[in-house]
């Protein structure tokens, strides 16, 4: 078939710097979709962004031909080289729409989403506002919204995240374009809500028979859409062909090493189990309301609970991971288990240094218990780009917990922050160094050798690799392991993504909305799930498997509300069933 | 309906604030030790004027001035009843220039609408001159239109108004044949309104302007400019230009209505800061705005008269900052829908 867009020998670069992108070449036929993959760096976004030569004011075309075929009798256009005003009135938005990454910001705040959206009709045709607007109702119906004319009327900040993409996507498709380019569209999603934007976007995508190039990290993202597949690393094309064969075989070593670092929920764990007594940790009956101040002062506060009724215990040398969507209340449990929230009357937390030591009360110390208790307790945050001072070198951010807490003097200071360094895998002579010398996954080995300085019993970790690229996370995560075992460190591990928590995890708990609804060691709980919630997240988990697909009706089912769960597990309102153990050591959320 | 309501709570927090300022304002012009009359006492004592010596104690006591501090406050304000039964700020009475031996009212008169116009027209020349500006510097950024607007914006910043107004005097006069001086033709003063006097005022307001709010403006525009350039990195931007925007139409819809809220929100610190730092180009420029007057009253402890000025500047204030509060409500839906219930 003639490829509706070929993209041949296409070269970009920054200024007068070698090319970024260099020699890349791809096309995608009417109907299809192509998915362009790598890791941040590999030029995927800038190659896709150059076709509707949308790119930052410094990047130069250095060569490349961008045919787009012509639609009914019109000439092919190359797009390096039309006008800017033919760009502008036949090809952006007209027959080559662009969705991005963040639906929040990819949408102005201060404009209805009906007239966003709209818009595009106007630019392009001369219709009267209503039927614009009748074209637009119905592609907010067709695309989900449930009530299309308040979707209209209301701001994006009214919307969740995935409504937000939702209208993103209608804005795109309400042109009727020949092409969609999708730049990670899901990647700022939750994964319930990810796997039913992708699922609407095929199910599009086969009504209407456009093409569509999606921009994306996720190999299982691309097992579950793409036709085509094109894997860039640092500006070039590494492998590229049809999506079948590649996922099952890939031949380039580069893809190789993306499917081998890329995270799986494995098969089957062998269950290492001992009824260990010693916990480091334990959270006791914890609750937490946050009252939400409305801005107007003649409003009633909203009353809003991150957690209810949380019990969950640590045992000494292991690692417990907390999994849930945005909004589950996950990293609030993780800053009450460090005294840096308060608890609700009623619940406790309870620390335990050593092996046999009195229960520390975590919420109830003085100031002197506090900053022992600090030394014992460490956290790793989830973005190594913001966790680090700028301005300080990096022995000056190693060294800093030392001073706190005034041990040692400053060769003491150095010697130590050196072994770290060693510890991390990072050389020692990096210690003069400013963070901003270092990439994303040797900042996050920083935050974990900072997290150490103290030599603590217990570390804290809040997704400290979403922000990373798989096989920098692969790393991360090994380094983690490793660092546990051979100091004995015990994990209390937050993250939202399952596969991550598997690998790691001794024994998970499932958060939603500020409950556990499931918990048990991963090796039960990822392969015989029993809450809907529990089965949802793990539906929805894209795999690169072209053999396993996402089943979008386990997501449908568990993802939505409480109401439409089976019977065992349905609740109206605030009106849970207790946690009852199902077997020992897996507790599920459900009537008996 | 909901924008009313907000209007009107505003308008209550307003008013209280305006009581809490006169607080503040009675305790900080008792501040300096005495008041006028006790000095003129003092100083009619020493040159053995004892006829004057007996008008001052009289005053004194009329104006209640013997009495204790917070007496003296109610009385002022017109909650308590002075010599003369219930008389105050509440009941539009301004008081009594000792240093000018008139009624306050009657000596700020004429000079407070002229405050408000020259301030009026300061702001509107700034929001003129800095919107357009900031937007195109912006838009074209390191290009030789962003520095010469950057260039002109520090020359304007950093040259003093009063120099400003002596060159603006000299060449608009000699070139342009500009008045000096003044805000309106000396033949207008205290003469009822006339289109002529309206049109003196007009010509003679053109160099107060410029030199007011010249600072302002350029300040303005750099903010502007900043926020905008903040504006065009985000996502949004580009969403807009992968429709298919004309850039032109793009930056007026998307980016500049975003930028302009800061904008908006300068309302309410721009006006006392011109009030306060026009005092001198009003000597300068011999504009009978009330400027001047609070200088003169300020240095001589005409405690009335500067309790009346201050009052007025910070009135001014409030109102600034509420219409900037209720236009900002009007402008972001963020705001006005914060807690809505979805």
């Amino acid at each position: 078939m003639r490829p509706l867009l070929s993209v041949e020998d296409l070269s970009i670069g920054f200024g007068k710097d070698k090319p970024v992108v260099r020699n890349v070449n791809f096309s995608v036929a009417p109907g299809e979709t192509l998915a362009l993959v790598g890791e941040s760096g590999s030029g995927k976004t800038i190659s896709c962004r150059a076709v509707l030569r949308i790119l930052p004011r410094t990047a130069r075309l250095h060569s490349g031909r961008m045919m787009l075929s012509g639609g009914d009798g019109d000439g092919d256009l190359d797009l390096a080289r039309i006008s800017e005003r033919q760009m502008r009135r036949d090809v952006r938005g007209n027959r080559i729409a662009m969705i991005f990454q963040e639906p929040m910001r990819s949408l102005s705040p201060l404009h209805r989403i009906g007239n966003q959206v709209a818009e595009i009709i106007h630019l392009h045709r001369s219709v009267s506002e209503a039927e614009a607007r009748r074209e637009v109702l119905e592609c907010f119906e067709r695309v989900g919204f449930p009530d299309p004319d308040r979707t209209w009327r209301s701001y994006p900040f009214e919307l969740s995240g995935g409504m937000r993409q939702r209208a993103m996507i209608a804005m795109a498709m309400v042109a009727k374009p020949d092409l969609l380019i999708a730049d990670e569209p899901t990647t700022a999603l939750d994964v319930t809500t990810q796997a039913q934007v992708l699922g609407l976007m095929k199910d599009l995508q086969q009504e209407t028979g456009m093409a569509m190039i999606l921009v994306t990290h996720d190999l299982g993202v691309v097992a579950n859409m793409a036709e085509q597949v094109v894997v860039m690393h640092k500006g070039r094309v590494m492998e590229a062909g049809p999506a079948e064969p590649i996922l099952r075989a890939p031949a380039h070593p580069y893809t190789q090493h993306l499917f081998n670092a890329a995270p799986k929920i494995p098969e089957a764990i062998c269950p290492l189990r001992d009824g260990q007594e010693d916990r480091i940790l334990e959270l006791r009956n914890v609750t937490k309301t946050f009252t939400m101040r409305s801005g107007k002062s003649w409003s009633k506060p909203v009353l809003v609970r991150a957690c209810e009724q949380v019990d969950l215990s640590l045992p000494r040398g292991k690692t417990l991971a907390i999994v849930g969507e945005s909004g589950s209340g996950k990293t609030t449990a993780a800053r009450i288990a460090l005294g840096a929230e308060t608890v609700d009357p009623g619940g406790e937390v309870l620390f335990r240094p050593t092996t046999g030591a009195a229960p520390l009360q975590v919420h109830d110390m003085d100031r002197d218990a506090r900053r022992a208790f600090q030394r014992q307790a460490q956290m790793v945050f989830q973005d190594p780009y913001s966790s680090l001072s700028p301005r300080q070198r990096i022995f000056d951010t190693l060294a800093e917990p030392l001073e706190i807490h005034g041990i040692g003097s400053r060769a003491d200071h150095k010697s130590r922050a050196a072994e770290m360094l060693r510890l991390v895998g990072l050389p020692a002579d990096m210690l003069s160094r400013y963070p901003h010398a270092f990439s994303g996954g040797q900042r996050q080995r920083l935050s974990i050798a900072r997290a150490l300085m103290l030599d603590p019993a217990l570390l804290v970790c809040d997704e400290p690799t979403s922000a990373l690229d798989v096989s920098v996370q692969e790393q991360i995560l090994t380094l983690l392991e490793e660092i546990r075992d051979a100091r004995q460190l015990s994990y209390l591990f937050i993250s939202h993504d399952l596969a991550v928590v598997a690998r790691i995890a001794d024994e998970v708990a499932v958060m939603r909305r500020g409950m556990i609804v499931e918990q048990g060691p991963p090796e039960v709980l990822f392969h015989d799930p029993k809450h809907p919630y529990t089965k949802a997240l793990i539906a929805a988990q894209p795999v690169p498997d072209v053999d396993r697909p996402i089943n979008l009706k386990l997501v449908a089912q568990g993802a939505g509300a409480p109401e439409s769960w089976p019977e065992a597990f349905r609740f109206a309102g605030q009106d849970a069933p207790p946690l009852v153990p199902l077997d020992p050591g897996h507790k599920v959320r459900c009537h008996v | 309906m909901e924008i009313l309501r907000y209007a009107i709570y505003r308008f209550g927090t307003m008013l209280l604030t305006l009581l809490l300022v006169s607080v503040l304002v009675f305790f900080i012009i008792n501040l300096p030790p005495g008041d006028f009359l006790s000095n003129q006492i003092a100083e009619l004592r020493a040159t053995g004027q004892e006829a004057g010596v007996a008008k001052a104690e009289f005053l004194r006591r009329e104006y209640a001035l013997d009495k204790p501090l917070w007496q003296q406050y109610f009385i002022w304000m017109g909650i308590l009843p002075g010599p003369h039964g219930f008389s105050g700020m509440l009941q539009g009475n301004f008081g009594w220039s000792f240093e000018f031996d008139r009624p306050v009212s009657e000596i700020v008169g004429e000079s407070l609408w002229l405050t408000v116009l020259v301030n009026l027209a300061a702001v509107l020349f700034v929001y003129m001159v800095a919107l357009p500006l900031g937007v195109l510097a912006a838009a074209k950024s390191r290009t030789m239109i962003d520095y010469t607007a950057a260039f002109i914006g520090y020359l304007g910043l950093a040259t003093p108004n009063f120099l400003l107004a002596l060159i603006l005097f000299y060449y608009g006069h000699q070139y342009l044949n500009l008045p000096i001086g003044g805000l309106m033709a000396p033949e207008f003063e205290g003469e009822p309104m006339s289109w002529d006097k309206v049109k003196s005022i007009l010509i003679h307001l053109i160099v107060p302007t410029f030199v007011i709010g010249t600072s302002g403006a350029s300040a303005m525009m750099q903010r502007l400019r900043a926020n905008m350039l903040d504006e065009l990195g985000k996502p949004y931007v580009e969403t807009a230009v992968a429709k298919g925007m004309r850039p032109s139409r793009m930056l007026a819809k998307y980016p500049l209505r975003v930028a302009f809220n800061p904008f908006v929100a300068d309302i309410g610190n721009l006006l006392p800061a011109m009030v306060s730092g026009s005092v001198l180009v009003s000597v300068v420029l011999g504009l009978q705005t009330i400027g001047p007057v609070l200088l003169q009253a300020l240095k001589s402890q005409d405690m009335f008269l500067s309790g009346f000025v201050l009052m007025f500047v910070a009135l001014l204030t409030l109102i600034g900052t509420m219409i900037s509060d209720v236009l900002l409500v009007l402008l972001d839906p963020r705001i006005r829908y914060e807690g809505r219930e979805t």
